[in-house]
């Protein structure tokens, strides 16, 4: 059913209906309204779940890995500055092979402290091991979180998941959203079945120390299981287009790209703009296009590869910044265009939640036919 | 070929010939029974016992981080409630993990008030990483940061007094105990798990590596710092006092010179002062918990 409704309210009535048993979390501004919502919904028995109030998100994440453990499906939701203080967790929760499932209301990173959007936390966390979904608007925000139980708790891949929407720009956006029931819920999501547990019955041992005899292949086994994860998200996204209609069967997504001259490669929120600017340089009489990069971890590099292979230029647009170097997106589709002829030019903008308009989109398919990138855009050059 | 079982924190593990941690490990475990589940930090306990493929642990055991236990256990607990199971949450760290890195979460979870026990294996320093002072290393003991040398006599400060901490923060039951008194760490572990509730346990568990002696001394030692008044068994229960071990007090000097750790308060010479002032530490000990036991005066 269609309801006009908030983000953060549409992600936790899709978190409700999953039904965890176990959430704990710690309020931090853009997240706020989705814990808040959940506690609620546990107040008003609409969720049977334990609520934990942790004291920080170092111990928001550490009390899901207790918990997945011991053989719960777990939820926790951050943001910025409370997943830099869980970075340390979220490489042992990956370690542990435990699927637990993180809402990311992306947000910069301090100092200087910004509660505005960019995605320079989840993108931070890029090697830890755990799936990166990236919503362009609420309602893909609310279904990924289905996908991502999905996808984690399958018994051949088995780790931990970020479902990462702007903060503010779609958390603390109304917008209409299809809102699923129960029943339907319960149809595409089965009960929780945890390969191994914590168990008197049964006892194992998780978290042993590995020495350099063993630790390798650990790596080798999560980088098998990120790519096992492609598949396992096609199979999963068709059947979940087949029952609600919305296909996510695909890492990426082509907008008009069939017969594009320039490609915008980008993610999350900003892809709404795009296309809108698409649409309008497109009655210009400019072959742009968008490629939408919807799973970050696992990077669908040979797939990027395939859907740019005919363009001109492509033009990567980065919320985050790897200081030295590029934005993280520019230096992945370089690599995935390796050996290619297609030149590659990264725009690091709208960090710490400057505005980003269909302009500054215009502007950038400009400078990137002049061949100029690889650059901050938009930066006030009276302030620098 | 026949199998040597030994108990529920099986034989073959890693640690020093003369660990008292490891004996830690083996009563507690027996004390909690194998209807439990262990949720360790990280440290000498968790790399002796779990070098991956091999485990020591007989009962179902979970590590994360150093400094997480409390909250990965606050999640074990909340979890095992979810689904309506009666396994008992029991959390086994060092004074490290506990004294120092783990305190916000130790604090967090002791004030939402869950279900379980735990343990603090207190040998005094970071063993694990080679000797260095903790908030739980005693007056004047040399570690490895903090020596003794011309200007300095070790450590500054005394021990944290984490059972204060804990019973401030409601804990229904804290104790220490110490592996010199088994009978006595098995009693108030099985106290400790039956309450519901958070519960605290400190026991007292000397490093033969660490505070330097030889390993056959361990009982003997951890019993001198109870014959001294440098270690007191006691029991709080909702936060006062209500069980304390009594002793016919020796003169602090005698633990002392047992150890390395100490041996620069008697070599190249005497350092009287510094003596006076653990004496004095022991008897505010005594005096605090009354733990003297007065003898009838000798007839001549």
């Amino acid at each position: 059913m269609m309801e006009i409704t908030e983000g953060s309210h549409a992600i936790a009535e899709a978190v409700r209906l999953c039904r965890p048993q176990v959430i704990s979390a710690y309020p931090i501004t853009p997240q706020t309204h989705i814990v808040e919502a959940l506690a609620d919904f546990v107040a008003n028995c609409q969720l049977d779940a334990e609520y934990i109030t942790v004291e920080n998100e170092l111990s928001a994440l550490s009390a899901c890995i207790g918990a997945s453990a011991a053989g719960s499906r777990t939820y926790s939701a951050t943001t910025s500055q409370g997943l830099a203080l869980m970075f340390e967790v979220c490489f042992n929760a990956a370690g542990m092979r435990l699927p637990i499932i993180m809402s990311i209301a992306n947000r910069a990173l301090g100092a200087p402290l910004s509660i505005w959007n960019d995605q320079q936390d989840s993108i931070s966390l890029r090697d830890s091991g755990w799936l990166q979904f990236y919503a362009e608007d609420n309602q893909e925000a609310t279904d990924l979180h289905l996908l991502a139980y999905k996808v984690a708790e399958d018994h051949s891949i088995q780790l931990p998941a970020f479902v990462c929407f702007d903060g503010f720009i779609l958390s603390h956006t109304y917008e209409p959203v299809d809102m699923l029931t129960q029943e339907d819920v319960d149809k595409y999501l089965p009960k929780f079945s945890p390969y191994e547990r914590l168990d008197a019955a049964d006892p194992i041992s998780f978290g042993m120390y590995a020495t350099p005899e063993y630790y390798p292949e650990f790596r080798y086994e999560m980088d098998q299981a990120q790519k096992r994860a492609k598949d396992v998200i096609a199979k999963a996204g068709k059947e979940f287009g087949a029952m609600f209609g919305r296909d996510y069967s695909a890492l990426i997504e082509g907008y008009r790209l069939e017969d594009a001259d320039t490609a915008i490669v980008a993610m999350g929120s900003i892809c709404g703009t795009i296309k809108d600017a698409i649409d309008e340089m497109r009655v210009e009489g400019k072959k742009v296009g968008l490629l939408k990069i919807r799973v970050f971890r696992p990077f669908p590099s040979e797939e990027i590869a395939k859907m740019l292979s005919h363009v001109k230029r492509v033009a990567v647009l980065d919320k985050n910044i790897s200081l030295g170097a590029k934005g993280a997106t520019a230096l992945e589709v370089r690599d995935a265009l390796y050996g290619s002829t297609i030149p590659v030019k990264g725009y690091v903008l709208g960090l710490g939640g400057r505005d980003v308009r269909k302009k500054d989109i215009k502007e950038i398919v400009a400078l990137s036919e002049k061949g100029q990138g690889d650059i901050f855009y938009g930066l006030r050059k009276e302030l620098i | 070929m026949t199998e040597k079982t030994c108990d529920l924190f099986d034989c073959g593990h890693r640690a020093c010939g003369g660990c008292g941690a490891a004996l830690v490990a083996r009563l507690v475990t027996k004390a909690a029974g194998k209807d439990s589940i262990f949720v360790s930090s990280t440290g000498c306990m968790e790399v002796f016992s779990t070098p991956y493929p091999e485990t020591a642990w007989k009962v179902p055991w979970i590590h994360s981080l150093f400094e997480n236990a409390a909250a990965v256990a606050s999640g074990v607990e909340a979890s095992l409630k979810k689904q309506g199971r009666k396994e008992k949450v029991v959390i086994m760290a060092g004074d490290g993990a506990t004294f120092d890195i783990g305190m916000i979460c130790i604090s967090g979870a002791f004030e939402r008030g869950h279900d379980f026990t735990y343990i603090c294996y207190d040998n005094e320093a970071y063993m694990n990483t080679g000797i260095q002072r903790s908030g739980a290393t005693p007056y004047d003991a040399s570690t490895t940061t903090s020596p003794a040398g011309k200007c300095s006599f070790g450590n500054k400060r005394q021990k944290k007094d984490m059972p204060a901490i804990l019973a401030a923060h409601g804990a229904p039951y804290v104790a220490t105990t110490s592996i010199a008194y088994p009978a006595d760490l098995l009693q108030k572990v099985e106290k400790a798990i039956a309450t519901p509730g958070p519960s605290y346990v400190q026991v007292h568990a000397p490093c033969c590596t660490g505070w330097g002696f030889e390993g056959e001394q361990t009982i003997a030692i951890a019993k001198l710092a109870i014959e001294t008044g440098l270690w007191v068994n006691y029991e709080m229960i909702d936060g006062k006092v209500t069980k304390v071990k009594k002793v016919v007090r020796k003169p602090v000097e005698e633990y002392l010179k047992t150890q390395k750790r100490f041996r620069h308060l008697f070599k190249p010479k005497r350092q009287d002062a510094e003596i006076a002032a653990i004496q004095a530490i022991a008897d505010k000990n005594a005096e605090k918990f009354g733990i003297d036991i007065k003898l009838p005066p000798k007839k001549e």
